[in-house]
């Protein structure tokens, strides 16, 4: 069971998070995105092995924030509020 | 005859108290404190099962968690399978029965199973049993081989307790070196936590010569449990630590001297420390599966634990110093001993009585259903009534590897030892290599020296010292006869050698394919030997053959301490209505709806369920109806920004909305597909309430919380989810202002002041409630909104005032059939991961919005614009037929073959039609109407006519009838 540090309510088992996808993945407003930017938004994710930049929301909270992490040793490195105002 | 109850000693019984228990259906006697191995050996029972494939005799091998043999059925209300007896308290009135014996251990109905074993190999069912069918073989083969039965009739006598719990450093084991790192870390003002699987703190010092400060060791023992419990340390014995798991979470299963269920915690420590001991092995020889076989360190335990002389002739056979204290002691019992060491020199001193055989091994042990005598290597026949081994000392390191630790060869010991530290997990004592008590003392101080100053002294070891010379005796290949390397799973050095010539050299694969390791002993004494003798069958050193993972649980866990309370009921907990008592009064029967406890129906005992809901939906149309609509999502949307953010959300443009007003709409994924739909209500310039569906309702509030914060920002849009605060209240109906008009909430329920798609707000006994007349029955409907711990006075006023109309209390399978009537979808049922918002004919904002809303760009692909897409309509048969299934598909004929072009959604008998009426999604469907289609369900075909979705009133006169 891993400790995920929620920006807003400090360290909390993992059960109390769900991923919410890739830090960095931008929107392309409008119908004239071109369809490959636009698949790659919907579909296509880095799955990185070492440090990761993700998307995660504390559920019980109900915040978003962005964590880095490592996927192989699993250490946290760090995490942060989706604007950068509180890390933990 | 020959092990025996000696008439004094024995550290752990309490004579005062005797017990008995009963074994495959004989009485045996013993003494609280006994495990019920220590009681079985005192009755001199040396069968005690038969083994996994080959049915062979069996015997008790250790003391503790390491037992590969002794597995035992525990029945009553505790009914365990496949308990190890040497570590399950023997307890007065307990029923154990020998595992894979019929009738029982010593007279086993399947043992001529062994004189076929050349033919019955590794993998041997796997070559033998291909053809035809393996199912075939199954069954018997599964009857034959395996360990204990699950008792199918045992229900649980209660709910194991799980409880989560910190403290600054955690110790696993008390032994020597547990307890000399507990008190050093108390010393240092940190809370400890200190766990032992015993139900006495101690160790080794239980039953190993020591003297500790100048005092016996178990003074110490004493000693130090007082102090640390005085300290306000917590101290679990009969607690195994079985898993440490991410981020150094520890998993520990409690076992209660009661009879309670276990309880599992889950403890964050600062700092562990693995105090874990070390785990003798067996020695190689012919037959060294013999009953009477025991590991050396078990029989001193027995010896001064519970008084038990394991034999009256004993050969005591070992490659390492640890046993000579075994055979001193058994000699000094009474015991004739033998000690062969297959060293010749470096030995310590032969103790008194002692026979000394030195440069020899065991070749092979003799006996039939218990051990008669030992031959040497040379030849030499000794007469035994036991025999005792020591192969070594494997360190228990699993946990340690469990957190990833890696492991390092040390040729010095012949075994693995902790390697390169992982943070925050400390190994000391015999699992980290050490012997004596000075080593031990020394490695717990220094592990704890980083945790801070200590004001505890470390212990001085004042006894005598063990030493740990030893000359590795691994099992080699070619031998002779039938060795035992996995006595749980009946693996022997011929199977390792079949595997390493077929190949799987790989240590997991050999693991695999011989089962080695893989019982419910996991190999505690298996494993070394094991990739051993395949390190010398393929010319590796050990550290290069490795080991496997290392995974929880170190010891079985019952699946009750994992499940703890989530059981039953509790396993998904559902929600409840506010009214639910109330409609039970009312005979309502309750089902499952996405996580809601809701009526199905009212009444039915009589004329069955069907029956029930053909009336309810029948009267709803002809008078007025009352539901409870409580469950439909109202999550309040709050905010500057907050127009520009329901635009986003929806499909459908909701700017536009005025306050006051209510407008139907679609909210979609990213990927265009439909997710939820709805009716959003303005209520005034910058708040909303969404209304979404029932069991959408935690999944639409985490995507409006995601677009808040991911694009529009905290200060922009405030989310209150306000489902659970408020009961919905419906009266739907031609007379369903009638009723309402007698009542008086405050407020004009004329439709000029309050049409369809529009709210009012008014008071009812004081509390504020909020009309909204929408409709998803298709007749004039009003949803009245009211604090959920005030519906009941409201509810009961509402079916008072309608026995005046005749009004009919519906459940939700009714207003299945009145929206089915009426073409309303509900998503999930008449959609499904591929429907776009214009399959469902709604097309304006696809072709028209400018503005950019969810799904957007995923409208506008090549796949949204097929032509042949699946398409809502409503699919028709002729009177007096049945209903079409749910789930049969349209079907093309077309080369012969019959081609899916859709399928039913939904289907019901409309009772006000007289005829049924259903939905489906159809190839083309929407320029189709009029067009007859073949529907086949289970070979069955039949021919349906599609039509408009709405099959019932489809001017909408009703809503304002």
């Amino acid at each position: 069971m891993q400790l995920f540090p929620c920006p807003f309510c400090g360290p909390r088992d993992e059960t109390e998070f769900h991923y919410g996808g890739d830090a960095g993945n931008a929107r392309p407003d409008g119908t004239q995105v071109p369809i490959d930017r636009w698949a790659n938004y919907l579909y296509l994710r880095s799955n990185p092995k070492g440090t990761a930049r993700e998307i995660w929301v504390h559920m019980t909270c109900g915040e978003f924030f962005v964590m880095d992490r490592d996927t192989v040793t699993h250490n946290v490195l760090s995490s942060a509020t989706l604007g950068g105002e509180h890390v933990a | 005859m020959t092990a025996s109850r000696l008439a004094t000693g024995g550290s752990a019984i309490d004579r005062s108290r005797p017990i008995r228990f009963s074994f495959d259906g004989a009485t045996v006697h013993g003494f609280a404190g006994d495990t019920i191995a220590s009681a079985l050996l005192a009755g001199d029972i040396a069968v005690v099962g038969r083994s996994f494939k080959y049915h062979r005799p069996r015997g008790i091998w250790g003391a503790g968690v390491e037992e590969p043999n002794a597995l035992v059925d525990v029945g009553g209300p505790r009914a365990t399978p496949n308990t190890r007896a040497t570590t399950e308290p023997a307890r007065d009135g307990l029923v154990a029965k020998s595992v894979n014996a019929t009738p029982n251990a010593l007279a086993d109905r399947n043992a001529f199973l062994d004189r076929f074993s050349r033919f019955i190999p590794a993998a041997f069912y796997y070559k033998t049993f291909m053809w035809p069918d393996w199912h075939m073989f199954e069954p018997r083969i599964r009857a034959m081989a395996g360990l204990g039965k699950v008792d199918t009739d045992w229900t649980s006598p209660g709910t194991s307790d799980q409880i989560n719990h910190h403290c600054d450093v955690l110790v696993v084991g008390a032994g020597p070196a547990g307890l000399a790192a507990a008190r050093l870390a108390a010393g240092t003002g940190l809370s400890v936590m200190l766990v032992d699987d015993q139900p006495k703190p101690g160790g080794s010092l239980g039953h190993r010569a020591g003297g500790i400060d100048g005092k016996p060791a178990a003074v110490w023992v004493e000693e130090t449990v007082a102090e640390l419990t005085a300290g306000g340390h917590l101290i679990l014995p009969s607690t195994t630590a079985f898993g440490i798991y991410d981020h150094n979470l520890v998993g520990l299963n409690q076992r209660h001297p009661d009879g309670r269920p276990d309880t599992l915690w889950r403890v964050r420590p600062r700092q562990i420390v693995l105090a874990t001991g070390a785990i003798e092995r067996p020695l190689p020889f012919a037959n060294n599966d013999l009953p009477g076989i025991l590991s050396a360190d078990a029989a001193l335990a027995y010896l001064r634990r519970h008084a038990v002389l394991v034999g009256r002739r004993i050969v005591v056979a070992t490659n390492n110093d640890s046993a000579y204290e075994v055979a001193g002691a058994l000699a000094e019992a009474g015991a004739e001993v033998t000690l062969v060491d297959i060293r010749r020199e470096g030995m310590p001193a032969t103790p008194a009585k002692v026979r000394l055989i030195k440069g020899r091994a065991l070749a092979a042990a003799n006996g039939k259903l218990r051990v008669e005598g030992v031959t040497l290597d040379d030849g030499t026949r000794l007469d035994a009534d036991c025999v005792l081994v020591s192969g070594g000392w494997t360190p228990t390191i699993h946990l340690f590897g469990q957190a990833r630790g890696k492991l390092a060869w040390s040729e010095a010991r012949a075994a693995f030892l902790p390697g390169d530290p992982v943070d925050g997990i400390a190994v000391v004592g015999a699992a980290a290599g050490a012997v004596s008590l000075s080593e031990v003392f020394a490695n717990s101080a220094k592990a704890v020296a980083s945790f801070g100053q200590t004001k505890a002294a470390m212990p001085r070891s004042t006894g005598p010292e063990a030493t740990g010379g030893i000359t590795a005796a691994w099992p080699m290949p070619g031998s002779k006869g039938r060795i035992w390397i996995d006595y749980q799973n009946d693996v022997t050095v011929k199977d390792v050698e079949l595997a390493a010539r077929e190949n799987f050299v790989s240590v997991e694969h050999l693991k695999r394919y011989t089962t080695l390791g893989m019982a419910t002993d996991q190999g505690k004494t298996s494993n070394l030997p094991g990739l051993a003798l395949m390190a010398g069958i393929t010319g590796r050193t050990v550290p290069e053959v490795g080991t496997t993972t290392y995974r929880p649980p170190f010891t079985p866990v019952p699946l009750a301490s994992f499940s703890g309370a989530r059981a039953g009921e509790l396993m998904a907990p559902v929600r409840r209505l506010p009214l639910e008592s109330v409609h039970r009064d009312s005979g309502a029967l309750f089902q499952e709806y996405g996580g809601w406890l809701r009526p199905a129906h009212y009444g039915g005992r009589d004329a069955g369920a069907d029956g029930a809901i053909q009336y309810e939906a029948l009267r709803a149309r002809q008078s007025v109806a009352l539901f409870d609509g409580s469950t439909l999502g109202k999550i309040e949307v709050i905010g500057p920004q907050v127009a520009e953010f329901v635009d986003f959300i929806y499909y459908n443009t909701m700017s536009t909305l005025k306050p006051g007003r209510c407008r139907y709409g679609f909210m979609l994924s990213e990927n265009g597909v439909v997710f939820d739909d709805g009716v959003l209500v303005r209520l005034d310039e910058h708040r909303f309430i969404v209304s979404c569906s029932s069991s959408h309702v935690a999944a639409v509030h985490a995507r409006l919380e995601e677009w808040r914060q991911d694009r529009f920002g905290r200060d922009a849009v405030h989310i209150h989810n306000a489902t659970a605060e408020m009961a919905t209240l419906t009266v739907s109906g031609p007379n369903a202002r009638k009723l309402l008009q007698t009542l008086d909430f405050g407020l004009s329920l004329d439709d000029a002041d309050l049409p369809h798609m529009a709210i009012g707000h008014g008071t009812y006994a004081g509390d504020e409630v909020r009309i909204a007349r929408v409709s998803f029955t298709g007749d004039r409907s009003y949803e009245i909104s009211i604090r959920a711990d005030r519906a009941e006075p409201l509810w009961a006023h509402l079916r008072q005032a309608g026995q005046a109309f005749d009004a009919t209390v519906i459940g939700l399978e009714a207003l299945m059939i009145l929206r089915a009537e009426k073409g309303f979808i509900v998503i999930g049922k008449d959609t499904d991961g591929t429907t776009l918002p214009h399959d469902l004919g709604l097309e304006g904002p696809r072709a028209k919005r400018q503005t950019e809303f969810v799904g957007r760009r995923s409208l506008f692909t090549e796949e949204a614009s097929r032509g042949d897409r699946l398409q809502l309509v409503g699919l028709t048969v002729p009177q007096g037929e049945a209903p079409l299934p749910t789930g049969a598909h349209g079907i093309r004929r077309s080369d012969g073959k019959l081609h899916s072009q859709g399928f039913v959604t939904s289907s019901y008998q409309s009772p006000t039609l007289g005829r049924p009426v259903a939905l489906g999604l159809i190839e083309r469907g929407a320029a189709r109407h009029g067009e007859a289609i073949e529907i086949q369900h289970l070979g069955k075909v039949r021919t349906a006519t599609i039509a408009a979705p709405c099959a019932f009133d489809p001017a909408g006169e009703r809503l304002h009838a």
